[in-house]
């Protein structure tokens, strides 16, 4: 009896968690590849989708490049890369992200359908944020005499912004979600250490430490981006200038 | 100088088929107001969007100081169109730019330089009146103000014709009367030719030389205000006068219109038809105003007894049209459809 319970209380030679002190070691060089990684898929995102997001935009019936077949194929592709779960597009496309990267684990074979999905979602933010535009700005700046190029940029692009911004920001935090699902596949970073050490060790201190910094995490990019959007909306950021009695008189007028 | 010869703008085919522009003809002089008027649908963003080459007309033509601007490829017509100057409805301002930096995209656009822009915007500023707002947001503006910044904004590029498309729609009745003041001036100072479209009678009668009635695709009545309003056969002239209710008369006289069809009308034509008809005249109803230094007016008097021939003869012999009853065409039927 004493015996037993000696080694139940005893230290145990089978728990291999990870000791309190080494969980920063091990969470944050993974925090580091998640960042990253995620850092890596938004810059092709952001270059892929903006000029994919205005040209959709644009060769939908009422745009500038008016183009119904073309239109319709691009839509469709787009909304192919939307439909398919993460986890099974990230699966169907190895042999493509073997092709591009010659590997598929680790952070560059995540990158990949990280960025297909994350361009597909992308280009419909933009797209959704450009329909937003009045469309009386597109007909100023023809009248003004501005070039195509020209009217993308200053009335759809630059009007959009507060709005791509906001889009931007939940497109990211979709990003570092699915970032943990790469994890599973060993694309390395915060979401591989939840699996492979909160999950499949059932070390729940890792576990908690990793809900934590990714709480953390994607409540800093909501704040970023929400900044960034007051900042780039000349309406809120006038606003914001204002004493708070001011303010309210404002919203009452 | 601006011109539409026989303009024409069909939209779909066969069946779809819907004339927008039916061979619309006329021509706005330099240092002329001309207004276009018509109920919602009679085409009048149509002629708006091909006037300012948005929009190709399906046949006719444009022609801007006698050079035909329909006929252009897409390329030169992104340089024609900087001859034509277009003041939209006052949500025409780009939200995330201020008053000057709306005022410089024409000159952004060219491709002038930042010291040259800087200069011309502040020049335009100045001319409509708001030097002082250069940095405000459209939001920090009045909608008078935000329509001042379309008119500077529109003026950029020195076009020889300014476009207003329902410039004034929207705006409370003191900003109206300043922009079209300001209309006014800019006509006289740069002598431009401005083609006014509006829904709003009242301020035809404000704004313009000359008027046009738009109605399902076609001009069914044009002339200039000042004639127009003179002439009592005329619906568009009657639609430009508000229709007041008068007075009725007393029950032994006879209800008669007048209006003042010349210039020539004696300010006491009242006592002087009294007295030439040696009968009671007495007044039920009138407004007499000024339109652009000619007076016009239009009144009902109630007449006691007298020969209606001769009542007619004393009046025209007085520069007056008078009839028994308003022409069937009902003016407050026209002020419905223009609104």
């Amino acid at each position: 009896m004493s015996i037993l319970t000696a080694t139940l209380t005893g230290p145990l030679p089978l728990n291999n968690n990870v000791p309190v002190a080494d969980i920063p070691a091990l969470v944050f060089p993974a925090l580091l590849d998640t960042l990253i990684m995620v850092g890596i898929v938004m810059l092709i995102v952001v270059l892929v989708g903006i000029p994919l997001g205005a040209l959709v935009h644009n060769l939908a019936p009422g745009g500038l490049f008016e183009n119904p077949a073309l239109h319709t194929t691009l839509s469709w592709i787009v909304s192919i890369g939307r439909s398919l779960p993460f986890l099974i597009l990230m699966a169907a496309i190895v042999p493509f992200t073997r092709f591009i990267t010659g590997t598929n684990i680790g952070i560059a074979a995540a990158v990949v359908p990280m960025s297909i999905a994350g361009i597909a979602f992308f280009t419909r933010i933009v797209e959704n944020s450009l329909r937003g535009v009045p469309p009386t700005l597109v007909r100023v700046a023809k009248a003004s005499g501005a070039s195509p190029l020209q009217i993308i940029r200053t009335a759809q692009l630059s009007e959009a912004l507060p709005s791509i911004i906001g889009g931007l920001t939940i497109n990211t935090i979709a990003m570092i979600e699915y970032s943990a699902i790469a994890g599973t596949i060993g694309a390395g970073g915060i979401g591989y250490v939840a699996v492979t050490y909160g999950y499949q060790r059932f070390d729940n201190t890792v576990m908690l430490a990793t809900i934590v910094i990714l709480v953390a995490t994607v409540a800093s990019v909501q704040l970023i981006g929400d900044r960034l959007v007051r900042l780039t909306t000349p309406h809120s950021r006038t606003q914001a200038r204002l004493p708070r009695a001011a303010r309210r008189e404002a919203s009452l007028v | 100088m601006i011109s539409l010869e026989q303009l024409t703008k069909v939209y779909g085919h066969g069946d779809q088929r819907t004339v927008v522009l039916d061979r619309l003809d006329f021509s706005v002089d330099a240092g002329e107001i001309f207004a276009v008027v018509g109920p919602s649908g009679a085409g009048k963003s149509t002629l708006a969007q091909c006037v300012n080459l948005l929009e190709r007309p399906t046949s006719g033509s444009v022609l801007v100081n006698g050079e035909n601007l329909s006929q252009l490829s897409e390329k030169q017509l992104r340089v024609a169109r900087r001859r034509i100057g277009t003041i939209f409805q006052s949500d025409g301002l780009y939200s995330r730019r201020t008053a000057a930096q709306n005022v410089a995209l024409p000159l952004e656009y060219l491709g002038v330089t930042a010291a040259e822009t800087r200069a011309r915007v502040a020049e335009l500023l100045g001319r409509v009146g708001l030097s002082n707002k250069a940095g405000h947001y459209p939001h920090q503006l009045s909608g008078g103000q935000r329509q001042r910044v379309g008119i500077a904004r529109a003026l950029a590029l020195r076009p020889s014709v300014l476009l207003s498309d329902e410039a004034t729609s929207g705006l409370d009745p003191d900003s109206t009367r300043s922009i079209v003041a300001l209309l006014k001036e800019l006509r006289d100072d740069l002598g431009l030719s401005i083609l006014f479209i509006t829904h709003e009678m009242d301020t035809v009668l404000q704004v313009a030389d000359s008027v046009a009635r738009l109605d399902h695709g076609r001009i069914v009545e044009s002339g200039r205000i000042v004639e127009l309003l003179r002439d009592p056969a005329s619906g568009l002239g009657r639609a430009l006068r508000p229709a007041r209710s008068h007075e009725s008369a007393a029950a032994d006289a006879t209800e008669w219109f007048v209006s003042y069809t010349s210039a020539a009308v004696p300010a006491d034509w009242l006592t002087r038809l009294a007295d030439q008809l040696g009968t009671t005249v007495s007044l039920l109803g009138a407004s007499i105003e000024t339109v652009d230094g000619a007076t016009v007016g239009h009144a009902s008097i109630g007449v006691t007894g007298a020969d209606p021939d001769h009542l007619i003869a004393v009046a025209q012999s007085l520069g007056l049209d008078a009839r028994t009853e308003q022409p069937a065409d009902e003016p407050a039927e026209i002020l419905e459809q223009a609104a």
